[in-house]
């Protein structure tokens, strides 16, 4: 275990990190804002990635290449958010549906399982070879721009009329409902909103990674997940403006990977990254529920009485 | 304002469970007028404000509000016409959001919502003026969250919400049954207050006798999906909480009434 071994991957970590911020903050948009769990985040952040690549071997520049993952993940949510509003099914279960349509459609998208890109001969934005270089090619400066460009506009986007509709029908249906807010278009709306972050998310870190893989999105959700919980458990205290909010989804997935790097750097196999992911999410998920339930000092005097 | 005609409403039809909620009301309110709703548990009450409000359609009849047919809009569409305070303090306000953001939702009640600001400084003064007639000292409070208000406090909000844009329609109901006799009195003040100062058309169900027949110019009683009792006008002004119990069990034919009444 050497400690340099540890330091040298931090680079990877940041660039990583802030590129499934942006999926993180995509997941914050429904999961937290709409408060609906959507599972087609597993496939759409496949989606964006296989768009942006065939886009980009079909010649187009960069910025329409990732104008079409994003576009492209719109209508995944699209998708979703029809199942759900127009064919009354649960969401979770519209996301699932989703989620496994877009395998095939990713398949038909990439024509193979696995498509690289090679960041010399294609128009890429970044590539993993630049996380150590100083210049404005860095991947973990490029990341921070787009983290910082999203918070800006969907801090503004949700202070809009459009986006205080979004909010009031997470939060209160019936209210929402009763004040002239069609719920099923703002539903609609969040979801394809987080979806298009999420392709967009998947678009730079093909890059990133030099290849898209129809497998890259399997288990996003919970990494997403873990994201927005780290961020919240660490910062809610701290941070109450909505911009800082998302800012801490983002510094989430930072440390998300700072823990999944030295998890691996204690010599954990990689392969078993997912069952801890899932457990400390679970955890997580739990705690306050254990809290509420068992320590709160209203159910410590009714176990009293009882007694 | 608002004509209600013959209308049905039958929930889990065909089932073990099935209700006949609404057998055939008729109704039809005057601009201005204040209607008072009273009934027992299952009279149909809350299934009529609701079948008005949209919360789910009619089996068969016409709703209309101000010459409109609005039988056919969905919920949100109708709420262009429509105040509402509902019976759960939890359920008009979002609790997550602040104070003025509540009413910003409100104040755009019936119009569409684009890319303009969700609120405007001009909005803020405004609010802060509206709020004081609530006299629970919300006015220096705009950026608490709503979760932190006590029941009366968001009922009261909710009432200021659904005023906030002059409805064609106010439905309240049982808008003070979840609270305190003391913030129960007050909000029914402030009820009133508005009402009177706005000359809103109102139909309000209350469980307690003695404010459906202080309230309104028009009470109706309901009794198995129907409205067995009509007063308005000078007879409703002299009408005692005696008076109200013997027609009603003049109107139901049986004398269970004084029960299901008073402690429904």
């Amino acid at each position: 275990m050497n400690f340099m071994h540890l330091i040298n991957a931090l680079p990877g970590v940041a660039a990583q990190g802030l590129i499934w911020g942006i999926m993180a903050i995509g997941v914050y948009i429904t999961y937290k804002i709409l408060d609906v769990a959507d599972l087609t985040v597993d496939g759409t952040m496949c989606t964006g990635g296989a768009v942006y690549i065939m886009l980009t071997m079909a010649g187009l520049p960069w910025p329409a290449a990732l104008l079409g993952a994003f576009l492209a993940g719109l209508l995944a949510g699209l998708a979703t958010g029809l199942f759900h509003t127009l064919c009354g099914i649960p969401a979770i279960l519209a996301g699932i549906l989703t989620q496994l349509a877009l395998y095939s459609v990713n398949l038909r998208i990439m024509g193979q399982a696995n498509r690289p890109i090679n960041s010399i001969q294609y128009d890429v934005l970044l590539s993993s070879r630049d996380v150590r270089a100083l210049s404005i090619q860095n991947p973990i400066f490029i990341g921070a721009i787009f983290v910082v460009v999203i918070i800006a506009v969907l801090y503004w986007f949700f202070g809009t009329e459009l986006g205080s509709s979004l909010r009031a029908t997470g939060a209160n249906q019936n209210m929402a409902r009763a004040q002239g807010i069609n719920t099923n278009v703002s539903k609609v709306l969040g979801l394809m909103l987080s979806n298009g972050l999420v392709a967009l998310s998947s678009a730079l870190l093909a890059q990133y990674q030099g290849f898209a893989d129809v497998n890259m999105g399997r288990g996003a959700i919970v990494i997403g997940l873990a994201a927005v919980i780290i961020g919240e458990v660490l910062f809610s205290k701290v941070f109450h403006n909505f911009g800082l909010k998302l800012l801490a989804v983002a510094i989430g997935a930072v440390l998300y990977y700072l823990v999944y790097q030295v998890v691996i750097w204690l010599g954990l196999n990689p392969d078993d990254m997912k069952l801890v992911t899932a457990l400390i999410v679970a955890a997580f998920l739990a705690i306050p529920y254990w809290k509420s339930r068992y320590f709160s000092k209203a159910g410590k005097r009714g176990a009293q009485t009882h007694a | 304002m608002l004509e209600i005609k013959e209308i049905y409403k039958t929930f889990n039809a065909g089932t073990i469970n099935e209700k006949r909620a609404m057998n055939g009301v008729s109704l039809t309110l005057n601009d201005g007028d204040f209607v008072t709703v009273i009934g027992g548990n299952g009279a149909g009450k809350s299934t009529l404000l609701n079948l008005v409000a949209g919360v789910y359609p009619v089996d068969s009849g016409t709703i209309s509000i101000d010459g409109q047919d609005v039988t056919r809009l969905p919920e949100h569409k109708r709420a262009k016409f429509i105040g509402r305070v509902f019976q759960d303090p939890m359920m008009g306000t979002a609790a997550t959001m602040q104070i003025e953001e509540n009413l910003a939702l409100a104040a755009r009640r019936g119009q569409g919502r684009s890319l303009r600001p969700g609120i405007t400084r001009a909005e803020r003064e405004q609010y802060k003026e509206l709020l004081k007639i609530l006299d629970l000292g919300l006015e220096d409070r705009l950026t608490s969250k709503v979760g932190l208000l006590s029941g009366g406090q968001r009922q009261a909000l909710t009432l200021l919400m659904a005023t906030l844009k002059k409805p064609k329609l106010l439905l309240l109901d049982e808008h003070t049954a979840a609270l305190d006799p003391k913030t129960a009195a007050k909000v029914l003040d402030t009820t009133e207050k508005i009402v009177q100062r706005d000359k809103l058309t109102t139909l309000m169900i209350t469980h307690n006798m003695r404010d459906a027949i202080a309230h309104g110019n028009r009470l109706i009683m309901m009794y198995e999906g129907r409205i067995a009792v009509d007063v308005s006008g000078e007879e409703k002004k002299k009408l005692t909480v005696e008076q109200l119990l013997n027609l009603f069990s003049k109107a139901s034919g049986s004398d269970e009434a004084d029960d299901k009444l008073l402690l429904g």
